[in-house]
């Protein structure tokens, strides 16, 4: 951490977005983390996000559990709402936070120990309900604030800085998700925001559940030579699998695409991702495919990049539950709690 | 681009931007960290190396660092450069003990220099205390040239003059009052081994227009403030109209009213913006409700039955260009604008009547002589000018630079070495980093605006010519200042090999002067920054290839405001925070034998 601030002082020709604000006006306190941590990478990437969709930020809600990444929310959006809950439980607190008020827009950070140890089973349920949320994965492979001991995402034969190589089998958030049907599943790497910023504001803007899982090197603990989440070895084994452009509703779609490479989808809310695709021979419309491809490059040591998997038809939580539009944080009093006769009534019908 | 070549000390010396901007390249953010510190005695020392007069340019300089300065860009206002560096002098102890001092036996060689303004004390402060002996001739029975006869005691009191010039003096230097110089030639042909040429450019420009010699009321202005300065002319009239609007208008029209005059106008025949005058002494001549009239033309001067009644201007109209540039104008009217005396205040001219034209020194068409920029010297070998006397009127910090520059060319004349062989300049990097986070300097950055320098009471000032308008900043002031200055001269530098593209640099930069990218060439890169870099004055500080992905690190150095927070986010080390020293040559530093003293700042 830095014992001084960022200064107040900006750029005068930064640009501003449709709310008259800069990116600066979007930012949070210094980070506490390590000098050149992937994670304030990620954060910066969230800030350029936020700012380009011109989000107001008291209509975003910051969530998260335990960890190095869950320190993050604090560096970002300082005015917008925030809860930091217990190690694992941020899946959950998000569920709540969203039946009660739908129309906040959600983004968990979460690590891979908080998401994909203590907090996998809270992981997988939020994906089977089809949460309305962006959820980030700061993927490094090693529990940082307790020193550095691998975590569930350790690939096989990493090494750690001290002891022996990892030899249990890894849980990949990406082919999870995939198997358990969220509906908008990305892999990125912090080292590259021209890729990140663009999946984070398609995963911001996608109605129902998001993963961004992005690797995010511990520069102190996973960042030697052998270390497979490792700057150096990420940028040698990435591969880009389907690059994205988000573009916002009513904008024209300016940027110049080669015949056939650019594939538009439109999103709910009529914003559009416009996809090009680098990998020829990847369909992202397909769970079967998608997983077979992913795991054979998996086995080939690449890391695939990208938008990896979309569907925008699913339903979201409050559509399987048949809520009504209004969140139930405006409801009047006596519409959300009609009162013990009305549940004595309710109670009968199943008795 | 190329990987920027750190190695030529122009580099990060123009980061400096003040520095860069002073003709005598001062070392400004060394001596406002060591008046921080409450150093005033190192400060002021610092500043003399360079400057030589900290006590008068602190308060007359015409301050090409301050528009120069970083602070500017970032915000509006540049840090008050000039005013802390009367803040060092005032403040300094008795410094007599550190001048240079001439030594006991001189080497023999004599040096005449002729007059006894900024540019010749320069040169005497440079030469004397290597041996040489110096005498000065000055015309007048009083030393400091224009600093005394032009620049108003209200502003520059006799007695900042008379100690720093005192100083120079004191290294045996023979001074010669009531001397002027009638005929280079035969000055020449004294057993001189050099001569030097300051006699500053003395003659103002006249205005021959219709009635000009018909009234005794209508002044030339260098001329009248010499004479108010001597006290031969002790009042004005109630009306006064100056014409011109550069400095030498400002000190004409704030003088005026201290002689009496209720009614002062400038006049000036082009629009603001337009004005020769620098903005602080306008600002400072408006305060005393100085009124000045724009595109107003001179045509003639009224005189009705042998006493000047005012004078009449055409009334101007301009037509201004997108760039800026103005045309010369039409005339739309006429108007007579009445008055009692008139100043001239509409330029200067150099005047040599006394150089022989036969002597080997070649004089242009505006008859002033042709100089080397470099050396200093002209076409007949050993004759060196300097200040406004070598190509027009400047200011003085550009005197002082020119006397340091023929200080070095006399030095080596006399000695028969080339006198174009000349030290070159150097640069010396040292790092600043204390701890993890911590540096040597104070890296954090200050949104205090500009302190306002206090002034003398509206009525107080005028009841006395001799009152000292600015007071100077107080200790409290000061303290403020100070931090203002953004430290330019700690230079970020960056070690390509080091750098393991993480960003974090790039995301904690408060200005984003910070990219890492593909190269390309600079009109390109220019486009592909975080950041508008639009200043194309400020350089671009690209790196070798990165060694992950074959990117650059691209640095606009327009606005970075030195906070180190991008080495302070670097988890390698590759941005470091390190001082970078100037090392600026004078006479001292050409002497060849083993004992010579180390180069100017050499010991950072």
């Amino acid at each position: 951490m830095s014992y001084i601030g960022k200064p107040k002082v900006t750029h005068p020709g930064l640009p501003r977005n449709k709310l008259g604000l800069t990116s600066r006006d979007y930012e949070g306190t210094v980070s506490t983390l390590c000098a050149g941590c992937g994670h304030d990478s990620i954060t910066a990437a969230i800030i350029q996000a936020v700012f380009e969709l011109g989000i107001e930020p008291h209509m975003l809600a910051k969530m998260s559990g335990i960890g190095c990444s869950s320190k993050t929310p604090a560096y970002f959006v300082s005015q917008s709402h925030g809860f930091n809950s217990v190690h694992g439980r941020m899946p959950s607190v998000t569920t709540g936070a969203n039946a009660a008020n739908r129309n906040l827009m959600y983004i968990g950070v979460s690590g891979d120990g908080d998401s994909l140890s203590i907090g996998v089973g809270q992981f997988v349920h939020a994906i089977r309900r089809n949460l309305n949320m962006c959820y980030v994965i700061e993927n490094n492979g090693v529990y940082g604030l307790t020193k550095g001991q691998f975590s569930a995402s350790a690939d096989i034969g990493s090494k750690p800085k001290k002891g022996e190589p990892n030899k249990q089998e890894p849980i990949d958030p990406v082919s999870t998700a995939l198997s358990l049907g969220a509906t908008y599943i990305a892999r990125s790497f912090s080292g590259d925001k021209e890729q990140l910023v663009p999946l984070i504001k398609g995963a911001l803007m996608h109605r129902g559940f998001a993963l961004l899982d992005i690797v995010s090197p511990c520069v102190t603990f996973n960042d030697h030579e052998g270390s497979t989440k490792s700057y150096a070895h990420t940028r040698q084994f990435y591969h880009h699998v389907v690059d994205m452009d988000y573009v916002p509703p009513a904008e024209e779609i300016k940027a110049a695409y080669n015949e056939g490479e650019a594939m538009p989808i439109q999103l709910h809310d009529g914003s559009t991702i416009v996809l090009r695709k680098v990998a020829d021979d990847y369909d992202l419309t397909n769970r079967a495919h998608a997983f077979k491809y992913l795991r054979d490059h998996f086995e080939k040591g690449e890391i695939c990049t990208g938008l990896l998997y979309l569907d925008e038809s699913r339903a979201e939580m409050h559509e399987l539950m048949g809520n009504i539009d209004t969140p139930l944080s405006e409801l009047p009093l006596d519409s959300l709690h009609p009162g013990s006769q009305e549940l004595k009534k309710l109670q009968s019908r199943y008795r | 681009m190329k990987p920027t070549d750190t190695s030529n000390p122009d580099y990060f010396h123009k980061v400096v931007d003040c520095q860069w901007g002073c003709p005598a390249h001062t070392d400004v953010p060394a001596y406002i960290r060591m008046i921080a510190q409450g150093q005033f005695s190192d400060a002021y020392m610092e500043n003399r190396k360079s400057n030589v007069f900290p006590g008068i340019l602190g308060r007359v300089c015409d301050r090409p660092c301050e528009p120069a300065c970083r602070r500017g860009r970032v915000e509006d206002k540049p840090v008050a450069i000039c005013r802390l560096k009367r803040v060092a002098a005032d403040h300094r102890d008795d410094i007599t003990g550190r001048l240079p001092k001439a030594p006991e036996k001189s080497n023999g060689k004599k040096v005449a220099l002729i007059g006894a303004g900024c540019a010749s004390l320069t040169v005497a402060n440079d030469l004397a205390p290597l041996g040489y002996e110096v005498t000065i001739f000055e015309a007048l029975n009083t030393t400091g040239g224009l600093m005394r006869t032009n620049i108003p005691q209200f502003r520059l009191p006799p007695k900042v003059l008379d100690e720093e010039i005192g100083y120079i003096l004191d290294m045996n230097v023979d001074l010669k009052l009531n001397h002027p110089i009638e005929s280079l030639k035969s000055l020449l042909d004294e057993k001189y081994d050099a001569v030097f040429v300051g006699t500053g450019a003395p003659r103002g420009k006249n205005l021959e227009i219709p009635g000009r010699y018909d009234s005794d009321r209508i002044h030339i202005g260098i001329d009248w403030l010499e004479s108010v300065a001597f006290e031969h002319v002790k009042s004005i009239g109630k009306k006064v109209l100056i014409i011109g609007v550069g400095n030498t208008a400002m000190d004409c029209c704030r003088t005026s009213l201290r002689l009496g005059a209720e009614d002062v106008k400038v006049m000036a025949r082009k629009p603001r913006g337009y004005f020769k005058a620098s903005a602080w002494e306008l600002e400072d001549a408006e305060e005393e409700n100085v009124e000045i009239l724009i595109n107003h033309s001179p045509k003639e001067f009224v005189i009705e039955n042998g006493k000047l009644t005012g004078m009449k201007f055409e009334l101007m109209e301009y037509n201004i260009d997108e760039k800026g540039d103005i045309d010369r104008g039409t005339v739309v009217g006429e108007k007579i604008i009445p008055c009692d005396d008139v100043v001239l205040a509409i330029g200067q001219d150099n005047a040599f009547p006394w150089i022989e034209r036969d002597i080997g020194i070649e004089f242009d068409r505006w008859d002033c002589p042709v100089v080397n920029e470099k050396t200093m010297m002209c076409g007949r070998e050993g004759v060196f000018f300097g200040g406004d006397s070598a190509f027009g009127p400047k200011n003085i910090i550009w005197a002082v630079e020119h006397g340091h520059q023929a200080a070095i060319s006399i030095h080596r004349y006399c000695q028969g070495e080339d006198i174009e062989d000349r030290l070159p300049y150097g640069m010396n990097l040292a790092s600043q980093k204390m701890g993890m986070h911590e540096w040597s300097f104070s890296n954090n950055y200050d949104a205090a605006p500009r302190r306002l320098m206090p002034h003398v009471d509206l009525k107080e000032r005028f009841k006395k010519i001799n009152i000292e308008v600015e007071l100077g900043f107080t200790a409290e002031q000061a303290v403020q200042e100070v931090e203002r200055c953004l430290n330019c001269d700690i230079q970020t530098v960056f070690t390509a090999d080091l750098c393991i593209e993480c960003d974090a640099c790039m995301d904690i930069c408060p200005v984003n002067c910070l990219t890492i990218t593909h190269n390309g060439d600079e009109d390109d890169l220019r486009t592909r920054l975080r950041a508008p870099a639009e200043n194309r004055d400020q350089a671009l500080y690209v790196s070798a290839e990165l060694p992950q992905t074959g990117r650059v690190m691209v640095k606009d150095e327009d606005l970075c405001v030195h906070c180190s927070l991008c080495a302070e986010r670097c988890p390698t080390g590759a941005w470091d925070m390190q001082k970078s020293t100037l090392l600026v040559p004078y006479a001292k530093d050409e002497i060849s034998d083993e004992t010579a003293q180390p180069l100017a700042g050499a010991s950072a």
